[in-house]
């Protein structure tokens, strides 16, 4: 009897099930991962700042043109190199209504760069927040800083009332696991949408903020967010119909989307540039099988090496298309590229033997190449394959040692890899100094973390920072072009290409599609 | 009795300490967790900051000694990727995966036993070798292929199933389940179905071939002989003394369900501890990889504790001993 009436009521939910109506103008959208936390300071990470930007708001904001432009300060002014003031917006409110003034942004400096905080780096140029008054205050910094503005773009303005209340006055802290961690699943920001739950890697589920202080872009009234981990089955979720919209489509499945009358394919540049860095730094290689001398520490190996590379080839084959070759690890749509050294050395396995053997290595030598496989990069086990069979053509014996992102990325950074692989964004600043400082800059224990065993220059080093204090424009891109002209002449890396977004959405939703990948809820149309 | 449950347990604490070893043992190669957190544009002084706040930079006795103290207060730690509490993250992951788990369980029980009985008792009949035929699939698909195939057929091609997660969930004193909502019990049928094939198909081969041991035996002949009904001959005789190799086989498994719900959770993005874990993997979080290791380490045991009684329950020959099983 029991049984017969669960059978009834499990056919009688399934009826219910199939009957709901769907709402218009939700935006139901997924990809691979989940946000790390709500708490806007809880890490510094890209994709969880693309999805808390439309519930919090900086100072300053990118737009989906990839310009800085006003959001929480109105206006702002250089006082003198180091001190910058900030008009703020007035009128703005809270999601809980409490009145967004100068005491928020000095709170949340303080609670952004409190010595237990994971996120303090970002804001590591200024010294303090000063309030002139309730709607006015400067920024000290240590030193000018270039890129005050792309920086503040990243760093969220917090309540201060309801961070007290709900005790989150201090940062997440990773090292104790007393406190109850409000903030990592509530959300109380000025955005255009409001966090009405979160759920770790289930969902993401906001509101459209009626007294948002912009004039709304978008027509949605809810957005739910799903993590979707494997590829296939989010592909799926989006040909079913359950979802929207969809970021990160591998390019295999790619053709079978667009075939899809009810599917619209999304594809634009994205910022990253892929690029192989070189050990030259040290006496010898340890996976090579010269000894004595270090192979890379002679320009015209790295140059043999770069010739060797048929980039258009692994484009078409590897990449299906969807790759633009570079010679820069600087993308066009990253503030301080130029255009004049986006170009590349041409292909020639002639001259790259011919190299070789001049440099004293006319049978070529070993090494092993670093590489990433689980996708951190597109296609980025089956890029470096091709390159083994490249290289190997030339006499350059290279042996793959392809691992997960964490192992690989971790042995690079300690410096244990003789050649590796490589992407760059210069996210989320979107400013070519990113680069210069992490991957560019010689390693002193501060810059250049992801250039352990790189090249390395002084000089270029020298220019390194007076790009990172000039406020001038013209100026500044003067310097940014000679410096990355110098490491394109010194083949201090091997440029391969410009990665592509792949997105798919159904018919009848507009999602612009920036080259910093961010989705900006409040761009997004959908059916009405 | 309870001296052998006390000592059962009491070994079983040695088991999760072996297995906390070993992981601590595996964690020099997850990689740097450090660089997930932190972000690319951390610098090098940040990074060593981190590393050295987290106890990274300490020897590996130390981080174990460490780990061991706070566990035995039953804390694990923050999780490096969700910045939660980790014990509050698995405790809201279990019940997915118990759910999908004993769902799956119970589905290959279900259907594997009868399956099992009517294939032993008609060894040739044309629908007897269809399961033999169907069952060997079941073994040989992988679990990921049969979960993105149900996807295709039932989700994309049928429109009938959602294809991720697990619906609208209720929450009852801190357990949420999605067995008392419609979205909830469609989204659990694909995902038990995937995690129960293989199962199934085991225990119907199992109850097949323990059965036609059984029914060979003389005291079925017996039975036969003093005219008991076939009926009975065939489940009260037969069937019953074939179930203690079949109930350790299940109680094993179930356990290998639920640490294996992994590849099932992973295909459906199943809000459980595997995807936990498998996630947790890719990041290099340490915490959640470990507290979840000991976790499943203490089910297995706590599984094992249960079959041992169950046995106890089913087979009189043990009651009349001292009430111990060797296993």
């Amino acid at each position: 009897m029991l049984q017969k009436k669960a059978i009834a009521l499990a056919l009688a939910a399934f009826a219910l099930g199939g009957a709901a109506a769907s709402e218009a103008a939700v935006l139901r959208w997924a990809h691979s991962t989940d946000i790390s936390s709500a708490d806007p300071y809880g890490r510094r990470e890209d994709f969880t700042l693309s999805v808390l930007g439309n519930v919090y708001e900086g100072l300053v904001r990118w737009n989906d043109r990839q310009q800085l432009e006003p959001a929480l300060a109105e206006s702002w002014e250089i006082v003198e190199p180091t001190r910058w003031r900030f008009h703020l917006r007035r009128g703005v409110k809270f999601h809980n209504g409490n009145a967004f003034d100068a005491d928020d942004v000095v709170f949340s400096f303080q609670r952004a760069t409190a010595p237990k905080s994971n996120f303090k780096g970002l804001l590591e140029p200024v010294r303090e927040v000063r309030k002139v008054d309730d709607h006015t205050v400067d920024l000290v910094l240590k030193a000018p800083h270039a890129i005050l503005l792309n920086d503040l773009a990243g760093w969220f303005i917090m309540d201060r009332e309801w961070c007290i209340e709900h005790g989150a006055a201090e940062p997440i802290d990773l090292a104790s696991a007393e406190q109850k961690a409000y903030t990592a699943n509530h959300a109380n920001g000025t955005g255009p949408f409001m966090l009405k739950s979160r759920e770790p890697d289930v969902s993401i589920v906001a509101v459209a903020n009626p007294g948002w202080w912009d004039t709304p872009r978008h027509n949605l009234s809810e957005v739910v967010y799903t993590p979707i981990r494997s590829d296939a089955t989010r592909v799926a979720a989006l040909l079913s119909g359950q979802l929207d919209f969809i970021r990160g489509v591998p390019l295999a499945d790619v053709p079978r989307l667009e075939q899809n009358p009810d599917i619209r394919m999304l594809e634009g540049p994205h910022a990253r540039v892929v690029f192989l860095g070189m050990n030259a730094r040290d006496p010898e290689l340890k996976s090579s099988d010269v000894r004595g001398r270090n192979p890379f520490a002679d320009i015209r190996v790295r140059t043999a090496l770069y010739q060797a590379i048929n980039e258009d080839a692994i484009k078409k084959s590897v990449m299906r298309g969807r790759a633009r070759p570079a010679a820069i690890a600087v993308a066009p749509q990253t503030h301080g590229y130029d255009a004049s050294l986006d170009v590349r050395l041409p292909y020639d396995p002639e001259v790259a033997k011919a190299l070789l053997a001049e440099a004293g290595y006319p049978n070529g030598f070993a090494v092993e190449l670093g590489c990433p496989n689980n996708g951190s990069l597109i296609n980025d086990e089956q890029i470096c394959q091709a390159l083994v069979a490249m290289l190997g053509k030339v006499g350059v014996r290279v042996s793959l040692r392809a691992q997960p992102s964490t192992q690989h990325y971790g042995a690079l950074l300690k410096g244990e890899l003789d050649m590796w692989m490589l992407g760059w964004a210069s996210l989320p600043a979107g400013d070519v100094s990113a680069l210069f400082t992490a991957v560019v800059h010689s390693p002193n224990g501060s810059l250049g973390a992801y250039n352990p065993k790189g090249w390395s220059d002084p000089g270029l080093d020298a220019l390194i920072t007076q790009v990172g204090t000039e406020y001038d424009p013209g100026k500044r891109q003067a310097l940014i072009s000679e410096a990355l002209r110098r490491h394109r002449e010194a083949v201090a890396v091997l440029p391969l290409h410009q990665q592509q977004l792949t997105w798919a959405a159904r018919k009848g939703f507009t999602v612009p599609q920036p080259a910093d990948e961010y989705v900006r809820w409040w761009t997004v149309t959908g059916p009405k | 009795m309870l001296a052998y449950v006390i000592r059962r347990l009491t070994s079983g604490l040695f088991v999760m300490l072996a297995v906390a070893f070993i992981a601590f043992l595996l964690f020099n190669f997850v990689g740097d967790p450090v660089n997930n957190m932190l972000g690319e544009n951390a610098t090098a002084e940040q990074r060593a900051e981190l590393q050295h706040k987290l106890g990274l930079d300490q020897p590996f006795p130390l981080q174990f000694a460490r780990f061991v103290g706070n566990a035995a207060q039953g804390e694990f730690g923050i999780s490096y990727r969700n910045l939660q509490p980790v014990s509050e993250l698995l405790e809201a992951r279990l019940p997915a995966t118990l759910e999908l788990s004993v769902v799956a369980a119970l589905l290959a029980l279900a259907l594997g036993i009868p399956m099992g009985v009517y294939t032993a008792l008609h060894r040739d009949g044309v629908l007897a070798r269809l399961c033999q035929m169907v069952s060997l699939i079941g073994v040989s698909i992988p679990s990921f292929l049969t979960g993105i195939l149900l996807i295709l057929v039932f989700s994309v091609t049928l429109n009938w199933l959602p294809s991720f997660g697990r619906g609208e969930v209720v929450t009852l004193g801190g357990w949420s389940t999605g067995l008392l909502t419609a979205s909830g019990l469609k989204s659990l049928i694909l995902p038990a179905v995937t995690l129960a094939l293989f199962q199934m198909t085991m225990i119907m081969r199992l109850v097949r071939s323990e059965m036609l041991e059984v029914l060979r035996t003389d005291y079925i002949k017996f039975a036969r002989a003093r005219g008991i009904r076939e009926r009975s001959v065939r489940f009260r005789h037969a069937l019953k003394n074939t179930l203690v190799p079949v109930i350790t086989i299940i109680g094993l498994q179930l356990g290998a369900v639920i640490a294996f719900a992994i590849i099932t959770e992973t295909v459906f993005q199943w809000p459980g501890m595997g995807l936990l874990l498998i996630q947790a993997i890719t990041f290099g979080d340490i915490p959640v990889i470990a507290a979840y290791l000991v976790l499943v380490a203490f089910l297995f045991v706590l599984i094992n504790l249960i079959v041992d009684l169950l046995y106890y329950v089913v087979d009189p020959r043990i009651r009349i001993d001292r009430g111990v099983v060797a296993l």
